[in-house]
């Protein structure tokens, strides 16, 4: 399909700002002034409009297909949360309005939601304080390391360098541990998918800092060691970091402020399905225990004894501004939308179902693909096609083979440490029937596998494109239409 | 090449190795001739790699010592560091594979080399395994 | 309950035979009785319109009715219908990371656009696919800076805003980095303070065009200088500006960041708002975020995808050039389709609006004797005035008179406790102007 650029016609307008009201026509003097037009496209707002309605059409999306992404939590958005995130009374808010002596009254209803949000998450979690500022769950896992930073700060600990990682955690673990300063270590994971506890004591001492764990981790599986484990840490005076990318597998189950945890961060748009925009923008709230609560992010909303919430700045062993404002407000007035909507009974129904269709499609596909971990899982389970690419058929062919049955694959090639890695995540709001269409699909690709395994070079043959050559992409870099593609010097 | 030795890795390809060269457990090879130490990755390195798409090469007359990292290599899926066989100064580098990085997976003992080390201390070259060495490890690796 | 569980009662039993269990309980095993919450202790759930009536009612009590004269670097811009329309496609908003291209060449595309929107704003090569929002897309460039150079020392102008410098200051602040702030002169840029900091250990120098203050500069002099020294230099920019504005390629600088919400994206309270991200083509590899690279498929057709992923965090983990992991793909897709509808001569329209408003209201104010409009240097739609009294209490008596009149500088600039800064967007009328000036004479007599 052409760009929208190479839709453009010379002196074509898509909008009318309409005839200057004020009488003055000034001018940039042209020391200041761009020497010439940014060369944006040229085009109707009907070519626009047809453009990119076309384009969503060539996406697979939630609305329109199933999308079993394990770790990604792809369940249902409701419309209404939508239609709420939309009202002006939110979206023509300025931020700023908030800081001026006497606009707290004017963003009353906003900072009630940023309120109540941190009453809720508090007691969903068992933490005593959260920072709703946090711009996305990477976001909030760099703010959590930077708390713990703070605590040992704050205590004279010179010595802790060291974050402790399992295998088995999101990339991100790592690379934010890295970021906020710290070295990281990891621990492999025992044959039932658990932490290894006796690598974990010998990686422990005095310059731990402290350990970032996924519960239930990527392998979905609970840590059933867990007390023993924030033991170890909370020795040597560890922080305990529990990553919150699969909260949604125990909610209303265990919190993990009651089994040890000091800080988490909540990726609202898997736990309260905030929509996933294509790739964000998302929210990662972030949740303390008393021990780290003096430390987060400034500003904090705060009630009143008259009722009135303001933004309050004076903590002064706060790590300061993490972000501009007070978060992804709009897709946190969602996440409190649907948490109003389902409740206590609500959310731990939320949180049943997902484990229970994880379950049933980890048993129904148990015979065709190799099981990781042979036990009840939490959200989501792990395959590996290792059988399959025996054959020749890799867990990357497969995918491509779904796409063909109108099937979004599940995530393929994580975690890491599990060769030919096949992570499915149904989530709760996807009926057995969608269930069972893709077990039928998965069953045929394992058939098919040992038929006819070079039909799968093919696949996908229904989609607008074909497999794109990726290592083209990378050596030849062409990211803009006015780029000339080439490789790049070296810096 | 005629002179190369064979080994096996698992998906069944004869991987190539060099005789004359050494090895490092990381999979890096180095040809030691008039104190310049030419090095590169091996057969086996490009092979897990996959399509290198990129090199990052190290600047010219900076000091490295044996073992540090001082390269890396990016294929689509992965990214490797890549360590120097021996310390000393960089000499050298092989600018043919900014342009084309495929050289690597082409040639990885020829004109894939990635950089030319003046080398500090011969003694050195003691860490490093015989092409036998090499392809024994590579053999305990499966 | 939930009347999202599609669940029957029926089913449940079926796929709990087939797991093999007798009841839901079962499942949730694993989780030993002392690991389980000691409280969970949350409202009752609500129907659809009593949540619907009851936030609707939230959304009442913040005011949005007060005619905003406020900015600091986030603006009230029109935004055309078609743009939130668009973006309002479930196969848009519900859509994942296209980590599978053949079923994600919509977001692909448009992300591909949106980068090259973007060159074409800035006038540099290469962009990212974006970052969360101006101030953390700042603290990125400053640390791809570091690592381009491998040296630690940053200079900050004083004209960056002070939000964006207090969220580097956060993060940086257990680092080893030295950071130093120069102060600004009659509103703008000291070169002299500037100079005499640049040495051979600085690895970059921030800048802002127009800065916190409003005011315009050509900063081709401070970057060369920068450059003579091996330094290179971050401009953040706004992006409406350069409908008129010369360009920070046209200047010379490496690395170019900003706050995208002017161009498409609403207020929204502080967010979702859209971090960008330019820069020169040699740099690429050291970017952070997503980067939507073209390329073919396998009949050899235009396609395009998520590339150079091996500097990222799931490929490189602790060694990525950032722990980010995901863009503001709606927010750029936003962004793009403004671009699109307000076009090439739209832009520079909105822009030369923005500029003749601001003039106007700067006459207008000017008027007023105890109002003094800064003119040290010129400015696109924001500017700054000093008063007679304090700036803060001049707000609040004017946001009784239903305006937003500004934003007191005191807040962030000790010592301009005085000063107020002025924003006049394309959408404010001559008659809000006036009303506006009439309006500050009252409470300043």
């Amino acid at each position: 399909m052409e760009l929208i650029f190479e839709k453009s016609i010379a002196g074509r307008k898509g909008f009318d700002f309409g005839d200057p009201d004020v009488p003055s026509h000034a001018q940039i003097p042209s020391k200041y002034a761009r020497s010439v037009d940014a060369a944006l496209p040229e085009v109707s707002e009907l070519d626009v409009v047809r453009h990119y309605t076309r384009l969503s059409q060539k996406n697979f999306s939630i609305d329109t297909h199933f999308y079993p992404l394990g770790s990604c939590t792809m369940k249902y958005n409701p419309k209404f949360t939508e239609a709420l995130a939309r009202l002006s009374g939110f979206t023509d808010l300025h931020p700023l309005l908030a800081q001026l002596s006497g606009g707290e009254q004017w963003t009353q209803g906003a900072l009630q939601i940023l309120y109540e949000l941190e009453q809720w998450m508090c007691e969903m979690t068992g933490f005593s304080d959260f920072t709703m500022q946090p711009l996305a769950g990477a976001h909030g896992e760099l703010t959590g390391i930077m708390l713990m930073a703070a605590y040992h700060k704050s205590k004279g600990n010179t010595k802790k360098k060291y974050v402790i990682i399992p295998d088995s955690a999101h990339g991100t673990n790592p690379a934010s541990a890295a970021v906020a300063g710290y070295e990281t270590i990891s621990i492999p994971s025992n044959k039932d998918g658990g932490m290894d506890l006796e690598a974990l004591k010998a990686a422990v001492n005095e310059e731990t800092a402290g350990l970032m764990m996924t519960v239930p981790s990527t392998y979905g599986v609970f840590e059933g060691n867990i007390s023993e484990i924030s033991k170890i840490i909370h020795a040597v005076d560890g922080i305990m970091y529990y990553d919150g990318a699969n909260l949604n597998a125990v909610l209303g189950r265990c919190r993990p402020g009651d089994v040890g945890f000091d800080v988490m961060h909540i990726n609202t748009h898997k736990t309260f399905t905030t929509p996933h925009g294509g790739g964000g923008p998302g929210a990662g709230p972030v949740g303390v225990n008393q021990k780290l609560s003096k430390f987060l992010p400034i500003s904090r909303v705060v009630k009143r004894s008259d009722g009135v919430y303001v933004l309050d700045y004076n903590y002064p062993e706060s790590i300061g501004y993490i972000a501009s404002f007070y978060g992804n407000f709009g897709l946190l007035v969602r996440a409190y939308a649907y948490m109003l909507m389902l409740g206590r009974e609500g959310l731990m129904a939320t949180t049943d179902h997902a484990v229970l269709n994880a379950n049933y499609i980890m048993r129904k596909l148990e015979p065709y693909y190799k099981i990781c971990f042979d036990r009840i899982c939490m959200h989501e389970s792990v395959f590996s096609a290792s059988r399959q690419a025996e054959r020749g058929v890799h867990a990357i062919d497969i995918a491509k083979f779904l796409i063909d049955q109108q099937i979004h694959p599940p995530t393929v090639y994580f975690p890491i440490s599990v060769p030919e890695a096949i992570m499915i995540e149904p989530t709760e709001t996807e009926s057995k029937q969608t269930m069972d269409n893709f077990i039928d699909k998965m069953i045929e690709a394992d058939k098919l596998s040992q038929t006819d395994p070079a039909a799968f070079r093919e696949f996908p043959k229904t989609m607008p494109v074909t497999r794109p050559d990726e290592v083209k992409a990378a050596r030849d870099i062409k990211t803009s239409f006015f780029l000339a593609s080439s490789p790049t010097d070296a810096v | 090449m005629d002179s190369r030795l064979r080994g096996n890795d698992s998906g069944g390809r004869v991987m190539e190795i060099e005789e004359n060269f050494l090895y490092t457990k990381e999979h890096e090879w180095v040809s030691i001739e008039d104190n310049i130490a030419t090095m590169g990755i091996t057969d086996y390195a490009q092979e897990a790699l996959g399509d290198v798409t990129y090199v990052e090469l190290p600047e010219e007359e900076s000091e490295v010592e044996q073992f540090e990292q001082f390269v890396s290599v990016e294929s689509v899926k992965a990214a490797s560091d890549i360590y120097a066989p021996m310390g000393g100064k960089v000499v050298d580098v092989n600018r043919k594979l900014e342009e084309t990085p495929a050289l690597i997976n082409k040639d990885c003992y020829g004109k894939g080399w990635i950089a030319k080390i003046d080398v500090r201390d011969m003694d050195e070259s003691t860490n490093l395994m015989s092409a036998e060495e090499y392809r024994n490890y590579l053999d305990s690796l499966h | 309950m939930n009347p999202y569980i599609t669940n029957t009662p029926q089913e449940v039993e079926q796929m709990l035979k087939a797991i093999g269990v007798e009841i839901l309980d079962a499942l949730f095993a694993g989780i030993a009785p002392a690991h389980r919450p000691k409280s969970f202790d949350l409202p009752k759930g609500l129907s659809e319109y009593e949540v619907m009536r009851h936030v609707t009612a939230l959304s009442l009590k913040n005011n949005v009715h007060v005619v905003p004269f406020i900015g600091g670097g986030y603006y009230d811009h029109y935004i055309p219908t078609a743009v939130s329309s668009l973006t309002s496609r479930g196969e848009f908003y519900t859509a994942y990371t296209p980590y599978q291209p053949e079923c994600a060449q919509g977001t692909l595309q448009a992300l591909f656009e949106y980068q090259s929107s973007m060159c074409a704003l800035t006038g540099m090569e290469v962009s990212n696919a974006s970052l969360y929002d101006g101030g953390t897309a700042l603290y990125e460039a400053m640390m791809m800076a570091i690592r381009i150079t491998g040296r630690d020392r940053v200079i900050m102008d004083g004209g960056v805003s002070p939000i964006y410098r207090k969220i580097l200051k956060t993060y940086t602040h257990h680092l080893s980095y030295q950071f130093e702030e120069t102060p600004i002169v009659h509103g703008q840029s000291s070169r002299d303070e500037i100079y005499q900091r640049l040495d051979r250990d600085t690895a970059v120098v921030i800048l802002q065009n127009p800065n916190f203050f409003g005011a315009i500069d050509d900063l081709t002099d401070i970057i060369a200088k920068a450059h003579s020294v091996g330094a290179l230099v971050i401009v953040s920019v706004y992006p409406v500006s350069l409908g008129l504005l010369k360009t920070p390629a046209e200047m010379g600088a490496d690395i170019v960041t900003g706050e995208g919400q002017s161009l498409g994206l609403p207020l929204n309270f502080g967010g979702p708002y859209l971090g960008f991200m330019c820069a020169r083509k040699k740099y690429i590899r050291k970017m952070p975020g997503r980067i939507v690279g073209e390329t073919v498929d396998s009949k050899g057709q235009r396609c395009f995808v998520n590339t150079l992923q091996a500097r990222e965090q799931h490929i490189r983990r602790e060694k990525a050039t950032s722990n980010i992991c995901t863009n503001v793909s709606l927010c750029a897709l936003q962004a793009a389709i403004f671009m699109a509808v307000v076009g090439k001569n739209g832009l520079k329209e909105m822009a030369q609006l923005n500029l003749d408003k601001a003039e106007y209201a700067k006459q207008v104010l000017s008027k007023i004797k105890s109002v003094e409009v800064k003119r040290s240097a010129p400015t696109f739609n924001e500017f700054t005035i000093h008063l007679h009294k304090d700036a803060s209490e001049v707000v609040a008596a004017m946001m009784k008179k239903g305006f937003a009149a500004g934003f007191p500088l005191g807040r962030y600039y000790p010592g301009m406790e005085r000063y107020l800064l002025v924003a006049v967007t394309e959408k404010r009328t001559k008659q809000e102007i006036d009303r506006y000036a009439k309006a500050l004479q009252e409470v300043l007599d």
